[in-house]
C-alpha cells in the first residue's frame, strides 16, 4: 500500500475528524492519526448540550461515534498509532508513527490539548488513587462520598454537577472571587444544593496513604490553610497544547498554540492548524468541527495552487 | 467481546489470577467509561500477539468492586499486571498499542 497521501491529519477530536470529512468527500486521499480517544476531550463529556442539531443534548461519546462514522463513510482512513515525529519543511510534508512513514501535500494540525496536571505535594502518587482528571471516567467510583473539583472553567463546573449524581457533596475550589463558566453553567452549580464553594483558594497538599483522604485548601487573600477530608479530586485548571513535535518549526504563541491565518494556515505552507490547539480557539466542539471544514478546504486549495 | 481476553469477576479472581502460571494484566473496565471502550480492542490486539507470555484479564468494576476497591482503583481504565499474585506494575489510560509494549517490555522481552 502506498503511504503518499493528499492530506494527513494528526488528532481524531472534533476538529480532526471534521477536517477528514471534508477532505475525504472532496476525494482527496486522507488519513488520519490518533493516538488515544476518537473524539478526543469531547468523547469525555457527559452530555453536550450546545452542538447544533441534538435538541436533547447527545453524550460526547455518542457523537464522537458519528463523527468517526461520518469521515470514514468518506474513505477516511483512521490509524490509531502516535505521530512520533513531523517533518514539515519540504514541499511534501512527512510524518512518523511507530508503523511506517507518510507524505502528504497538506498536513492538518488538530492534535487539540490536554489537561494540565496538579502539581502540589503528595499528587503525583495518588494521581488514579483518587485524583482524577475525567468525571465520566471516575465519577462512579465515588458515589456517597465528598469529592472536590478543582477550576472554576465551564469544564470544572459542568463536571461538577455530573458528580453530583454520585457524590454526597462536591467542592469547587477555585482561585479567583468568582466563577469562569458560563452563566447558565454556574446558575445551575448555585441551585444545586449538593454543590459548595471555596473561591480565592487552591490547593496546597493532597494527603492519604493508599487514597486520597485530604487535602489542604490555600485562601490566596489570607494565606490561612485548612485541612479537609475528602476522598476524590476531579483536576480541570486548564490545558497545555499538544504541540510538542512541532517546537521550533512552526510559529506558536508563549503557551504553544499553534498561530495561522484566517485560512488556518500556519507559518508554513500547506500546514493547517484547527481545533483547540490553534491560538484564539473557542474551545467548544462546534467551533473545532467548524475548523476543521476551513482547514481541508484551505488544504484543498493549496493543493490545487500547487498542481 | 474477543476471545482472547477473559473476564474474571470475585469469584474467579483466585483462580485466575492469584493462582495463574503466567502474569497476568488485568484492565479494570466498565460500560460507561468510553476510553475503557476505546482501549478494549487494543488490548485484544495485544492478547493475540503476546498470550504465550501474558495472560490477558478484564474485570468489571461494577460487577466486582471489591476487587477494585481492594487495589484502590478510582480511575480506569487502570491496568494492573500481577506476577505469581503479586501486583507488581500499574498504569492508565487509554493508549496506542506501542505504549503498552513499552510498560510491560519486561514481561515481553
Amino acid at each position: 500500500m502506498s503511504n503518499e497521501y493528499d492530506v494527513l491529519i494528526i488528532g481524531g477530536g472534533p476538529a480532526g475528524l471534521a477536517a477528514g470529512l471534508y477532505a475525504g468527500r472532496s476525494m482527496l486521499k486522507t488519513k488520519l492519526f490518533e493516538k488515544e480517544l476518537i473524539g478526543g476531550q469531547a468523547s469525555i463529556t457527559d452530555i453536550i448540550e450546545n452542538y447544533p442539531g441534538f435538541p436533547e443534548g447527545i453524550t460526547g461519546f455518542e457523537l464522537a461515534e458519528k463523527m468517526r462514522e461520518q469521515a470514514q463513510k468518506f474513505d477516511v482512513e483512521l490509524d490509531m498509532n502516535e505521530v512520533t515525529s513531523a517533518d514539515l519543511s519540504g514541499p511534501l510534508k512527512k510524518v512518523t508513527t511507530p508503523d511506517g512513514e507518510y507524505t502528504a501535500k497538506a498536513i492538518i494540525i488538530a492534535s487539540g490539548v490536554r489537561p494540565t496536571k496538579l502539581d502540589v505535594p503528595g499528587a503525583a502518587a495518588l494521581t488514579g488513587r483518587g485524583i482524577s482528571y475525567c468525571a465520566t471516567c471516575d465519577g462512579p467510583f465515588f458515589r456517597d462520598k465528598r469529592v472536590m473539583v478543582i477550576g472554576g472553567g465551564n469544564s470544572a463546573v459542568e463536571e461538577a454537577i455530573y458528580l453530583t449524581k454520585f457524590a454526597s457533596k462536591v467542592t469547587i475550589v477555585h482561585r479567583r472571587d468568582q466563577l469562569r463558566a458560563e452563566k447558565i453553567v454556574q446558575d445551575r452549580a448555585f441551585k444545586n444544593e449538593k454543590v459548595d464553594f471555596l473561591l480565592d483558594s487552591v490547593l496546597s497538599g493532597v494527603s492519604g496513604e493508599n487514597s486520597v483522604s485530604a487535602v489542604t485548601v490555600k485562601n490566596v487573600k489570607t494565606g490561612e490553610e485548612k485541612e479537609v477530608g475528602v476522598e476524590g479530586i476531579f483536576v480541570f485548571v486548564g490545558n497545555i497544547p499538544n504541540t510538542e513535535l512541532f517546537t521550533g518549526a512552526l510559529d506558536m504563541d508563549e503557551a504553544g498554540y499553534v498561530i495561522t491565518d484566517d485560512a488556518l494556515m500556519a507559518s508554513i505552507p500547506g500546514v493547517f492548524a484547527a481545533g483547540d490547539v490553534r491560538k484564539n480557539n473557542l474551545k467548544q466542539v462546534v467551533w473545532a468541527a467548524a475548523e476543521g471544514a476551513l482547514a481541508a478546504v484551505s488544504a484543498e486549495k493549496f493543493i490545487e495552487t500547487q498542481e | 467481546m474477543g476471545e482472547n481476553v477473559v473476564e474474571v469477576s470475585e469469584q474467579t479472581w483466585d483462580a485466575e489470577i492469584i493462582g495463574s502460571d503466567k502474569p497476568v494484566l488485568v484492565d479494570f473496565w466498565a460500560q460507561w467509561c468510553a476510553p475503557c471502550r476505546i482501549v478494549a480492542p487494543v488490548i485484544e490486539e495485544l492478547a493475540g500477539e503476546f498470550s504465550e507470555k501474558i495472560k490477558f484479564a478484564k474485570l468489571n468494576v461494577d460487577d466486582s468492586p471489591r476487587i477494585a476497591g481492594q487495589f484502590q482503583v478510582m480511575s480506569i481504565p487502570t491496568f494492573i499486571l500481577f506476577e505469581k499474585g503479586e501486583a507488581k506494575r500499574r498504569f492508565m489510560g487509554a493508549m496506542p498499542k506501542e505504549r503498552f509494549v513499552d510498560e510491560l517490555s519486561e514481561w515481553l522481552g
